[in-house]
């Protein structure tokens, strides 16, 4: 008899979310359809001046990743949850907390990482200055796991619940106040020319915490959500 | 509630109840399950089967009472990789294949030595369905899929809720083998049924949820 290792048990976890995410990839494409569609909004409905584009670039584009990101959440435990997987992961003998952050992992992956990717583009259609544009994607990269992990321990609390979608939003955006904050800080920093290492520093900080603490929380979440 | 407490007994639960919101849903009911037993638990519908399988899984807390797993109190990580608990929500991926849903679990819960996903797709006669997306198969395919996990995992214990339902005659037959090939083994099994589907084995011993109205 040959049990499997944690190290196995937690490249099978990210494997098979990330084969389930392929074999579904049309679903991938929602949420970057709706940033795209939500950022062009905005020109239309404030004018295409370029100046007071290129002053709330930043904010536009964060809040668009944060609400497309949110849009996706709920299916990170809700598919496993009602087909059964759940139990199978959390009666397996390993580590739940840390397959439960592999299964953070590939959701961060398929939704966030595209999003990233199409944010130079977004940032670009609304006019915002290169040399704050990097600053833009360092604070995404930094930003987005940091949501990931939030927004996962809030999935995990109120997966119990019956269409928590809207809950879940009302939970999660006062959370993602500071990291928008932070993250918009560092941008219209670099824009003025002024040092913008330091909100960044916070928003990485705030991330090695939430690394940590975040699978642990969701797991005591999910135990609980099973009870129901 | 009948009962013979057996020696050495790998399972065991004394007084063991379940109340949810103050409304019993079972108990209180003593039992015990040694090694190379089977113990059939049988009700109707709603007499509490799943919730008690999931409670000695460890999937909910118990109400009142006590449960004893080899010898000690039940802790969630004495359990984990020595149980299997076969729920009614198979934990199947729809769009994966059959081999892909099984090397996923063995990755999770080991393997038995000398098996390989694929073998044990054969013998619980999907042979040639291995490949295939389990969205494409039948209710009884998909189950038998699911009872592949029987045979992979190292498990001594094994929780089955309804292992025989969407199943036909062949397929209970799998199910009694694979049973009767466990107990051989020295393994314990817990086995509900709503009592529609005759189980042969007539050495398994039977326990009764009554129906609390």
């Amino acid at each position: 008899m040959r049990p499997g290792s944690t190290a196995a048990a937690c490249a099978a976890v990210l494997r098979r979310d990330l084969l389930l995410a392929w074999r579904r990839r049309g679903d991938a494409a929602f949420p970057v359809l709706y940033a795209l569609i939500v950022a062009t909004l905005f020109p239309f409905a404030l004018g295409p001046e370029d100046a007071l584009l290129a002053r709330i670039a930043a904010g536009i584009v964060l809040v668009t990743v944060l609400l497309a990101m949110l849009l996706a959440l709920d299916a990170l435990f809700r598919p496993d949850l009602e087909d059964g997987s759940l139990e199978l992961l959390l009666l397996a003998p390993q580590p739940l907390p840390l397959l439960l952050g592999m299964k953070i992992l590939a959701h961060w992956i398929t939704t966030a990482l595209p999003l990233i990717v199409i944010a130079p583009l977004l940032a670009t259609m609304l006019h915002l200055p290169a040399q704050a544009q990097a600053v833009l994607l360092a604070a995404l990269l930094l930003g987005t796991p940091l949501l990931s992990l939030l927004g996962a321990v809030l999935v995990a609390l109120t997966a119990g619940t019956y269409r928590s979608g809207m809950l879940l939003a009302l939970m999660l955006l006062p959370l993602t106040v500071p990291v928008v904050i932070f993250a918009a800080g560092a941008v219209s920093a670099a824009e003025a020319g002024l040092p913008h290492l330091a909100p960044l520093l916070w928003l990485g900080a705030a991330l090695a915490l939430a690394l940590v603490l975040a699978p642990l929380a969701c797991a005591a979440a999910l135990r609980i959500a099973l009870d129901a | 509630m009948t009962t013979s407490p057996p020696t050495a007994a790998l399972l065991e639960a004394r007084g063991l109840a379940f109340a949810r919101n103050d409304e019993p849903v079972f108990g209180p009911l003593d039992l015990a399950l040694g090694r190379g037993e089977t113990l059939l638990v049988e009700g109707d519908n709603g007499s509490g089967k799943t919730t008690l399988l999931r409670v000695l899984a460890g999937l909910l807390p118990a109400g009142a009472g006590e449960i004893r797993f080899d010898g000690a109190p039940l802790r969630r990580e004495a359990l984990a990789g020595r149980a299997l608990f076969l729920g009614h929500q198979l934990g199947l991926k729809l769009d994966l294949s059959c081999i892909e849903n099984l090397r996923h679990f063995v990755a999770l819960y080991g393997q038995r030595d000398g098996l390989t996903p694929a073998a044990a797709i054969d013998q619980v006669g999907l042979a040639g369905y291995g490949d295939e997306p389990v969205r494409r198969l039948s209710a009884g395919q998909k189950k038998r899929a699911a009872l592949a996990r029987l045979l992979l995992a190292p498990a001594e214990l094994w929780l089955l809720d309804e292992p025989f339902a969407n199943l036909d005659r062949h397929g209970i037959a799998l199910v009694n083998r694979l049973l009767a090939a466990h107990a051989a083994r020295g393994g314990a099994a817990l086995v509900t049924s709503h009592g529609a589907v005759s189980f042969v084995d007539p050495s398994a011993r039977h326990l009764c949820l009554e129906l609390r109205a």
